[in-house]
């Protein structure tokens, strides 16, 4: 195979356009500017933790099922777990999400970055929302026969039936968690390719 | 176990929640704690000292 061949691979473009893009210094490095040491800056990494207690305590939750975490001291555990590490994701999540909307942490190029943020928020919400619908207990009954009259009146409860308990759990477990996680990935992807957003007053000045 | 029963009776879980009316706003006070809470947490954030950051700024 000559070289010009080689060169026409996609995985070799791939693989140059990754390296360009994303060297191995910027992808895990190992100095931030000086302006990142400020608790403002501690939310992002705060709500990426809370997901990885949330994600791993619903992987139990999904593998011991709702008799064992409506029936058991350990199951109401672990199911509260899952509650309060969303409380803290949702709390930190917007804690970071005032802290850039103040930063205008879009500036410097970084657009693509802030929108994967907004998604993700819109996408926790739907999580955190049929997660209240698959609980299987009186609250999700109560919150499914609320909410189905505003769904219906938007048009997608032909789609999205929050009475369909399977529906709501599919949705609860395998989409919306898969479309959080991928979305975050981007996110931080973004974030390790344009550099945190400097201050407004700082400009864009680094330090070892 | 007997501790950990102590401690949730702090926060009575087992009646029905309190409401804040004002106008057409309904809010359940303790989404309206979680609401202030994230507001001091922010205004927090923005003003505390974060620890070593005069050091760095000395090895710049």
């Amino acid at each position: 195979m000559s070289t010009s061949e080689i060169d026409r691979q996609w995985t070799t473009r791939l693989r140059r356009r990754v390296e360009g893009k994303l060297p191995p210094e910027k992808m895990l490095p190992d100095t931030q500017p000086t302006y990142v040491s400020s608790w403002i800056y501690v939310f992002g990494i705060a709500t990426m933790s809370s997901l990885g207690v949330v994600i791993g305590t619903g992987c139990i939750l999904a593998l011991r099922g709702p008799q064992w975490w409506h029936g058991s001291a350990y199951g109401h555990f672990i199911n509260s777990m899952h509650l309060w590490s969303v409380e803290i994701f949702f709390f930190t999540m917007v804690v970071h999400l005032w802290g850039k909307f103040a930063m205008a942490a879009w500036r410097g190029g970084r657009a693509l970055t802030w929108m994967t943020g907004v998604v993700t928020f819109f996408v926790s919400i739907g999580a955190g929302f049929t997660g209240y619908v698959s609980q299987s207990n009186f609250d999700s009954q109560w919150i499914s026969t609320q909410a189905k009259d505003g769904i219906n009146a938007t048009g997608a409860g032909a789609y999205f039936n929050v009475l369909n308990m399977g529906q709501m759990l599919m949705w609860h477990i395998v989409l919306l968690p898969i479309g959080a996680i991928v979305l975050t990935g981007m996110h931080v992807l973004m974030v390790r390719i344009k550099g945190v957003v400097p201050p407004f007053e700082e400009g864009a000045e680094v330090a070892e | 176990m007997a501790f950990l029963l102590s401690f949730a009776a702090l926060i009575p879980l087992d009646h029905l929640g309190h409401y804040i009316q004002w106008h057409f706003i309904e809010i359940s006070v303790a989404n309206l704690i979680v609401m202030i809470l994230m507001v001091l947490t922010f205004i927090v954030a923005l003003v505390a000292p974060f620890p070593g950051r005069n050091r760095r700024k000395e090895n710049r």
